[in-house]
């Protein structure tokens, strides 16, 4: 295969079966650019979400029967058993369908990561706080009230603020399991607001609640079906003349 | 509700099954309530006379020999507050670290072996403990820390925090297990380790219920009464120092077991038995109440997050 420099993420004839027989992988070749949104999309039970726990291993190993091929991020193979995991979450951050506040501080919340990464400076993690939060567009609506529970805030407010504690690690990565899926409109539209500023300085890997957040926000899209890799290309090509008739069926609604 | 297609009765006959079985429920309901008012009347018709025939003085005093008039409860109580509280020493650390361990970092196969263990552990009749107390534990405690006898409060201690101990780990981890698994998730995606996960955001998430474990470990642990008797030596003896420990006591619910039989009913004695009686039962309602006030309180916590 040829290298392209552009290419954050390289994936090469990645299988993946769980011990229970649901949604597998099979033979998934993907590449993932740099600096840009990549939609993964299709209906339910494609492997969608599957894809994304791979790419920071958060994969229950317990629950996966096989799993082959590689996985490339910057030409190093995290599926390498010898890879720290650790370093990797760092790395690629996540941000889950249902905000997953954790039972502390909106403050805390942030610095959480940071800490068990052995940060204590105040100063530095009080930065962390505010640039994590202006990215995530939440600063404002929260800097007077940093030290009350992060339960406190609203379904918007909460999925935000997990986007801030993904930012405060400086990953390179992020990927995004259906963030806007509990949210009204107007906190959806701020999160995708947020992530075409955020697409400049990160590699963002979306996987979008619909196919109308698909088409708004893609750079480039992946459609998955069945736990296959049916086209992948630009966001305007697939969306607008795709190449496979399952995909055409799919973004015109005719099933899914 | 009623089909006529395939009901057997008619419509009265339906009406009047209803009425006897609401009246059966609510019967069983009230009985509970009943029970309760009339052990607490009962306890406190048989122990509150105690306060009219020993002094307040005598009562809270340091001797404990009723042959011959003497009713100081004060060597009863520092006895199960010592015994209780070495059970809780023993029995809190270990529990939380098996509730610990089995839902969050043993194997699926191992969880399953543990955990119907741990239950199993807690249907084994006191008795038999009591009986491997004496027969094993108390004697080899005389000769590792050689001691005059191995019938100690730390050997009831011992007893008494394995007997709590599956209550805790039962509970601890019924608490641990309704985390939900994306609080973990949250946490390994920002890179925090297991152990990190554990205790920063596991622990505190389940937080009240691991209290409640707690609070109804020590709650067993003090209304414990074969065992204690059994291995604590009974010599009521006031023990407030931690070298108390290493040597024989006699908690309250060993006293009243050991005495109750052959008192003579309605006279000093006897009074005074159910006056501790009384107290124990004071004591565990307000171990029981301080639980209840904390899971409630957290209750409260768990439904703002979930609205």
């Amino acid at each position: 295969m040829e290298t392209n420099l552009n290419d954050k993420i390289v994936i090469e004839n990645f299988s993946l079966q769980y011990v229970d027989g649901t949604e597998s992988l099979r033979n998934i070749n993907l590449r993932i650019p740099r600096n840009a949104i990549t939609v993964i999309f299709g209906p339910a039970g494609g492997g969608k979400s599957t894809l994304l726990r791979c790419l920071n291993r958060l994969n229950d190993p317990a629950d996966v029967k096989t799993m082959n091929g590689r996985i490339l991020i910057e030409n190093e193979n995290i599926l390498d058993p010898k890879t720290d995991i650790i370093r990797l979450r760092r790395k690629v951050g996540m941000v889950f369908a249902r905000p997953v506040v954790l039972p502390m501080s909106i403050r805390s919340n942030i610095t959480y990561g940071l800490e068990v990464m052995g940060e204590k400076r105040r100063s530095k993690l009080n930065e962390a706080v505010e640039r994590s939060l202006k990215q995530a567009a939440l600063w404002e609506e929260v800097r007077a009230r940093l030290d009350e529970p992060g339960v406190a805030l609203s379904g918007g407010q909460q999925q935000r603020l997990c986007l801030a504690r993904s930012l405060a690690l400086e990953p390179e990565i992020i990927l995004l399991d259906e963030p806007t899926s509990g949210l009204d409109p107007i906190s959806t539209g701020k999160v995708e607001a947020s992530l075409q500023e955020l697409k400049k300085t990160y590699t963002i890997i979306l996987v979008p609640h619909s196919v109308q957040q698909a088409a708004r926000t893609a750079d480039f899209a992946a459609f998955f079906l069945q736990g296959e890799l049916v086209e992948f290309s630009e966001g305007k090509t697939l969306f607008t003349a795709p190449s496979d008739k399952r995909t055409e069926d799919y973004v015109t609604g005719r099933f899914g | 509700m009623s089909n006529p297609g395939n009901s057997t009765g008619t419509k009265s006959d339906l009406s009047w099954q209803e009425y006897i079985i609401t009246r059966a429920i609510r019967a069983a309901g009230y009985s509970a309530v009943v029970f309760v008012a009339l052990i607490f009347y009962f306890l406190l018709r048989e122990g509150l006379p105690t306060l009219g025939e020993v002094s307040f003085s005598d009562l809270f005093a340091l001797r404990w020999y009723p042959i011959e008039n003497y009713f100081g409860i004060l060597p009863l109580i520092s006895g199960t507050v010592i015994v209780t509280l070495g059970a809780a020493l023993i029995a809190v650390p270990f529990g939380i670290g098996t509730a610990i361990f089995i839902s969050e970092i043993a194997p699926r196969w191992a969880r399953e072996i543990l955990k119907p263990l741990v239950e199993l552990l807690g249907g084994l009749p006191s008795v038999v403990l009591g009986f491997l107390g004496i027969l094993v534990l108390a004697p080899n405690l005389r000769i590792l820390l050689n001691l005059p006898t191995g019938l100690t409060a730390l050997a009831g201690s011992i007893l008494l925090g394995a007997i709590a101990l599956p209550t805790v780990v039962s509970v601890a981890e019924d608490a641990l297990d309704t985390v939900p698994r994306s609080y973990r998730e949250g946490a390994w995606a920002l890179g925090a380790t297991r152990w990190q996960t554990i205790w920063r955001v596991t622990l505190p998430a389940a937080r009240s219920g691991v209290l409640t474990a707690v609070m109804l470990g020590i709650g067993r642990a003090i209304g414990e009464t074969m065992t204690v008797m059994m291995v604590t030596g009974n010599a009521p003896v006031l023990a407030v120092t931690p070298g108390a420990l290493f040597s024989p006591v006699r908690t309250m619910t060993a006293t009243i077991a050991a005495e109750m039989g052959e008192v003579a009913n309605g006279s000093v004695h006897y009074h005074t038995l159910f006056f501790i009686g009384m107290l124990l039962f004071i004591f565990s309602l307000v171990i029981n109440v301080t639980a209840s006030a904390v899971v409630f309180r957290s209750k409260k916590r768990a439904e703002k997050v979930l609205s």
